[in-house]
This record gives C-alpha cells, sequence and structure tokens, in this order.
C-alpha cells in the first residue's frame, strides 16, 4: 500500500496530444545535452560533475559560514540581506516594503523559488500586481498554471493554448503564429517593465566571496526585472550558495549544457548591490531574501542533504521514464521530475504523498546525467524505506508486510522452501483463475512450474569422473 | 508595522542560522576546512586565432561579426547598418575613438537615468562597447559603469558591440583568472552569448523576446 497518486495520471497518459507534447520537448532537450557534452567538445566533462559535486558538497556541509561570508560581502556592497523561515516571512518583507516606498507594481523573472511559496497570490491579495516577463511563466500565469517542467515551464501547452489565453486575457485576435504571439507579449510586458517599481527575481547562484548573485536566462527579462525597476529583490533558497565567483566557471559550464544544451546561457548576471557612484542606472536598492522553508530539515540528514546540491538544470526530467509519461503536473509540488521526488517528501513528509518515490523505475538515468552527481536512485530506495517505516508505525500496509514476512521466513528456511516448492509444482495449476489471482492471470502468463525443481535436477545430475 | 517587520528580521537571523547550526552540528563561527585552489582551464591558444573563432562562434549563435584594421573603418560600416534608424551610444571612450558618437543618427553623452532610459526606450539600435569577448562561446562581456550603462545593450532590438582586439579572451575560465571577483569593480557584469531568444512556446525558437533580437561585434 503506497497511497494513491493523482488521478488525472491517466488523462496525461491517454492525451496523445499532451504524450507527443512531453515526448519531443523532453527528447529534443536531451539530445541538445548530448551534443553538448560529448568528449570531443568537453573532454573532462566528468571531472567537471566530480569537482561541482565536491564544492557543494562542501559549501552545504559549511554553509553557515558561507551564509555569513555572503552577507557581509552583500553588505559590503551597499546591499541588504533578509532572513525568512517560511513564505509568510518572505510576504511580509516584500509587503512592508512596498508599502513604504509607495510601489504597486512588482515584475518578477522566473523563479522556482517563488512558486514554492506563493509569492504572486499572496501578493495580490493585499493589492499589489506581480506579473511574471518569462515568456512560458507569463501564460502560465495568464492561465493560472503552475509550470510543467523547470526549464520549460510551458511546454504541454501548444500555439493554439496560447491564442487563446491571450485573446481571453489580453483583449487581442487569435492569433497563433508564434513569432507574433511573442511580439504580443514583448510588447504588454515592456510596459510592466518600464513601469515597475521592484524587481523580483530567483538566483541560480549565490557568490559568497562576492555577495553576488547570479541569474542566467536566454529573453533578456531578468536583466530587465534587475535593471528598469529601483529596487531588486533576489528571493533564493539558501542552498544556493557557492564559495567563490571563481567557481562559476566549473558551474556554469555544467548548467547551460546540462539544461539546453547551451555553452553558456545568453544572459548571465553578475549581480553586487545597487547601482555604485556613477553608474547611470540599475537598482538604487539591493536585497537579497534568503530563504529556509523547510531546507535546514533536509540538511539535517548526512546522506539526503545532498538534494540540496540541485542546480535545476531540469536533466533528470527530461531523462526520467517516469516524467516523460506522466509529465509535469501529475506531481504534487512544483517541483517534478526525480529531484521532485526525492525533494518534496523531504519538504512535505514522507506520508504526504508516499507514492512518490516509488514512481520510479530506478534505472538510474537521472543520477548518470546530473551534473552535480545526485544519488537520486539511492535517495529514493532511502525514502521507500522512510515511508514503509513511517506506515508501520501507523499500522498501514498489514496485509503486504505479513505477505513478505512469510516469504522472507520460507526463503531462510531451505527445507521449508523446497518442501513447499514441490507442493507447488503439484497445485500450481490447479488454482482457480478467479477473483484477484483470475484477475492477474488474465493478463499474465502463469508461470509453469518444471517438473524437477533446480534442486532435484542438481542432485541427481551425473557428475562426470 | 515596517519597523515590527524588521524585528521579525533580525529574529529569523538568528533562526535560520541557528538552524542550519544545528542540522550540521557546528558551532557559531567555525571557520570551514580548506578548498582546493579553484579550477580553471585557459587553453593555450595562438591569440590571433582567437578573433577568428570569436567570429565563427558569434555568428553560429545568430550574430554577425565584422574585423577592421584601423578605427577609422568603423564608422562606414556603422553608417550602413544604421541606414534609416535611430540609435544610443553608451560614453565608452573607444566609441568616440572610432568616431561613432559624431554620427548624425547616433545620440550619446547621457548621464542622467531617465533621459537615457527614455531615449533607449525609443531608440532602434544601442551601441556599445565591450569589456571582454570570450572566443571560446562567441560571448561578450560587459561591465556596467559611468561609462557603460545597462539599458543601452538591452532595451533597443538591435545591439552593436565595438571593441578592440586586444579585450579578447580565449573563454570564461580566462575572464574569471582576469577578474577573480567582479563585485568590487561594478555592480552588474552581464555575459552575452547571442541574440535574446526563446523556445517557450512548441520548442519554436523565436528571436528578441525582450532583449535584442538582431546582435553584431565590431572588432578592430
Ligand atoms: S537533480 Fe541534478 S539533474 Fe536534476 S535538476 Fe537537479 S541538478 Fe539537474
Amino acid at each position: 500500500m503506497t497511497g494513491q497518486p493523482s488521478e488525472t495520471i491517466n488523462q496525461t497518459l491517454g492525451d496523445a496530444r499532451l504524450q507527443l507534447a512531453i515526448y519531443s520537448a523532453t527528447n529534443r532537450l536531451m539530445t541538445h545535452r548530448a551534443g553538448a557534452v560529448r568528449a570531443d567538445l568537453l573532454p573532462d566533462y566528468q571531472e567537471l560533475r566530480t569537482e561541482a559535486n565536491q564544492l557543494k558538497k562542501h559549501t552545504i556541509e559549511h554553509l553557515d559560514h558561507y551564509l555569513e561570508l555572503f552577507e557581509k560581502n552583500v553588505i559590503a556592497h551597499g546591499g541588504k540581506v533578509v532572513y525568512c523561515s517560511d513564505s509568510q516571512e518572505v510576504a511580509d518583507f516584500v509587503l512592508g516594503l512596498a508599502k513604504e516606498r509607495g510601489a504597486h507594481l512588482i515584475v518578477k523573472s522566473k523563479s522556482m523559488t517563488t512558486e514554492e511559496i506563493h509569492f504572486n497570490e499572496r501578493l495580490e491579495k493585499h493589492g499589489l500586481e506581480a506579473v511574471e516577463t518569462d515568456l512560458g511563466e507569463y501564460i502560465l500565469q495568464l492561465a493560472h498554471q503552475r509550470p510543467y517542467h523547470i526549464v520549460a515551464p510551458a511546454l504541454h501547452l501548444t500555439r493554439y493554448d496560447v491564442a487563446e489565453i491571450f485573446s481571453k486575457n489580453l483583449g487581442v485576435e487569435n492569433e497563433v503564429v508564434i513569432e507574433k504571439q511573442t511580439k504580443i507579449a514583448r510588447a504588454a510586458l515592456r510596459e510592466k517593465f518600464l513601469h515597475a517599481d521592484i524587481g523580483v527575481t530567483g538566483a541560480n547562484f549565490l557568490v559568497a566571496d562576492s555577495g553576488a548573485v547570479v541569474v542566467v536566462e536566454n529573453e533578456g527579462n531578468a536583466r530587465l526585472t534587475t535593471s528598469a525597476p529601483k529596487i531588486h529583490i533576489t528571493v533564493a533558497g539558501i542552498e544556493k550558495l557557492i564559495p567563490r565567483a571563481q567557481d562559476l566557471g566549473v558551474f556554469l559550464t555544467l548548467l547551460g549544457r546540462s539544461a539546453t544544451g547551451q555553452p553558456l546561457t545568453v544572459y548571465t548576471s553578475f549581480l553586487s548591490g545597487p547601482r555604485r557612484n556613477g553608474e547611470i542606472d540599475g537598482p538604487d536598492e539591493f536585497y537579497v531574501v534568503l530563504l529556509d522553508n523547510g531546507r535546514t530539515k533536509l540538511l539535517a540528514d548526512p546522506e539526503k542533504r545532498q538534494s540540496l546540491y540541485c542546480i535545476r538544470c531540469g536533466a533528470c526530467l527530461n531523462h526520467c521514464p517516469v516524467y516523460r509519461k506522466i509529465g509535469g503536473h501529475n506531481y504534487p509540488w512544483v517541483y517534478s521530475g526525480p529531484i521532485g521526488a526525492i525533494i518534496t517528501p523531504q519538504f512535505h513528509g514522507v506520508l504526504k504523498d508516499p507514492w512518490l518515490p516509488f514512481a520510479s523505475s530506478l534505472c538510474g538515468a537521472c543520477a548518470e546525467v546530473c551534473p552535480v552527481k545526485i544519488e537520486i536512485p539511492k535517495l529514493l530506495l532511502k525514502l521507500r524505506s522512510e515511508v514503509t517505516d513511517a506506515q508501520r508505525r501507523q499500522g498501514v500496509g498489514g496485509v503486504e508486510r505479513l505477505a513478505f514476512g512469510i516469504w522472507a521466513w520460507v526463503m531462510t528456511h531451505p527445507r521449508i522452501y523446497l518442501m513447499l516448492a514441490r507442493i507447488g509444482g503439484i497445485f500450481l495449476p490447479l488454482l482457480p483463475k478467479v477473483g484477484p489471482l483470475g484477475k492477474w492471470a488474465s493478463q499474465r502468463e502463469v508461470p509453469k512450474l518444471a517438473k524437477t525443481s533446480f534442486h532435484q535436477w542438481w542432485k541427481a545430475r551425473e557428475v562426470p569422473k | 508595522m515596517v519597523e515590527s517587520a524588521r524585528g521579525a528580521q533580525v529574529n529569523s537571523r538568528e533562526v535560520v542560522l541557528g538552524n542550519v547550526r544545528k542540522a550540521l552540528d557546528r558551532a557559531a563561527g567555525l571557520l570551514p576546512t580548506t578548498l582546493t585552489a579553484p579550477r580553471l582551464k585557459i587553453p593555450i591558444l595562438d591569440r590571433g586565432r582567437y578573433t577568428t573563432l570569436f567570429g565563427q562562434n558569434f555568428e553560429k549563435l545568430g550574430g554577425k561579426s565584422f574585423f577592421v584594421r584601423e578605427p577609422r573603418e568603423v564608422a562606414p560600416i556603422l553608417s550602413e547598418l544604421l541606414q534609416g534608424k535611430r540609435a544610443v551610444a553608451s560614453n565608452a571612450p573607444f566609441l568616440a575613438a572610432c568616431g561613432i558618437t559624431g554620427l548624425p543618427q547616433v545620440q550619446s553623452g547621457f548621464t542622467d537615468r531617465e533621459a537615457l532610459r527614455a531615449a533607449c526606450v525609443t531608440a532602434d539600435v544601442g551601441i556599445t562597447s565591450a569589456d571582454y569577448a570570450l572566443a571560446e562561446t562567441g560571448t561578450l562581456v560587459m561591465l556596467s559603469s559611468p561609462e557603460e550603462p545597462r539599458l543601452i545593450s538591452l532595451l533597443p532590438p538591435v545591439h552593436i558591440a565595438v571593441f578592440p582586439q586586444s579585450r579578447m579572451l580565449a573563454n570564461l575560465d580566462e575572464l574569471l583568472a582576469v577578474l577573480p571577483n567582479p563585485a568590487e569593480q561594478t555592480s552588474s557584469m552581464v555575459l552575452i552569448t547571442g541574440p535574446s531568444r526563446t523556445a517557450d512556446i512548441e520548442q519554436i525558437l523565436v528571436r528578441g523576446v525582450h532583449g535584442p533580437g538582431e546582435i553584431y561585434a565590431v572588432i578592430v
């Protein structure tokens, strides 16, 4: 008994169009990645992965030190650091600041961390407008949906879906040409950028020795978000730290390639503090919100804390046979795919979605492509046993446990096993094909036991002298 | 309200850091174990080849590059590119040295944020220099400064970068060796690798979604 996954899984599996969309998008991302990490183009790919893993391990294991170092350097460059334990504190901080500055309009660039805490909804309740500016995220915000994929948030939507969403929300003609749809979004969002009071971004990396926030993107919306408004707020999980600016050589080389096959994404912004003396543009105020929101719970487990190394490249999703069938929205939280399957139970408790760590074939493809070498299958196994333990404490799964208990006992008692095997050979073909057994057998070939067992054959064989 | 929010922040700092230390079983103020030296790999290449390599990679991304021998050869290329268009140029001395700021289509010399922004909103082309360029990836590196604001390479639909060959570096690792801590020099360092693009609708590539859809590099 492992609890029930979302009922919409069957809907996803039965939707041929959606299946094709997921399949072709993940396929494309896989091909691009494979092309970018080829041994002739990136001969030291494996060494880079090891290095990235070691750097993350070191940072996470000394996280308090790097948080304080980062904080010190942000302050030295004129910025401020705000620690928040949960989503409520983030909302309180942003609302307080907005009120103090008389701000109304917030532009946002893609940030999984703010998705995690339902940032937009919280602000909108208080009369602030928060607009997503990444094209995919913008479409999803208009359609009131959450991201389908960490890197390609709207991969499940077609141009026809987008046409409908735009004409319903923006009052434009039904437009199905993708270039023109992009222009419509550009124009609508340009207005927002130029009038926004505050820009909110996530961070791909927080650089401790520089007090800098690093944001990578392809569209330019993160650059606009951090350059046009007078206030820039970064909202990032505490695990995003890396020790030194020079470590970006390792991380940026891996991130773009693993995500979309790009040696570098179009824009990489390295931002530290508000505009300096004499700089003509850029924000006047610079804040970094360091969010816990359950991360310190993960940190306490020496083995599972490696889930905090994740740089959100999405490669494990693209390579996962389960994600590629069930898509992003059937996972219970904003993080989907293998990484979602290991962090969701750790954030929400293993009993909330007990099926999640079991929704994996343990094929290991995720671990093979993960640029920071997170041992995802191993963690899935660990979480499985935690689910079972927790369920046992709650008295769930009795029948199954009894059955496996008997099985284990039989297997460790050879004489009993032999006796049962002999009886089985005689009686198995005679078992009734009705009830649950019949249902099982209707789709399968019931295994035929050999007339003589291996044991009997082994004993009876003629040993050449 | 704001005061109490501030009070809460001070508190949360102790709470979060305390939870981190508890989870890691570390006392406050402990130093980390030493880290190995950063891994930076700089290929030993003939510097003369960088420019060609940069050009190839820049064009692969969808940019267009020009190579000229003398600064005075730049203005004619720009006049050609700017036909019928209006441009904003940054205050980088190299642009003036190339005679770009003197071109009739070009506005320059902004020192006020609002004026600069207004000019960039309506301009067809933004002209900047580049602090560095990375040959291996076809990347332009822009450091924000009084001479080089952020918006010129961002708001107009076309971006032209004009810079001397001496700014050419091998790759990202060499940049990080030259600038071990970019925060000491600028509030914003941006690496630009190709024109603005998206593939968010049906994985179809579209250029110029928020940033410039066309980029040019003129290397002197
Ligand atoms: S777990 Fe690894 S592969 Fe998956 S998104 Fe994170 S970094 Fe990428």
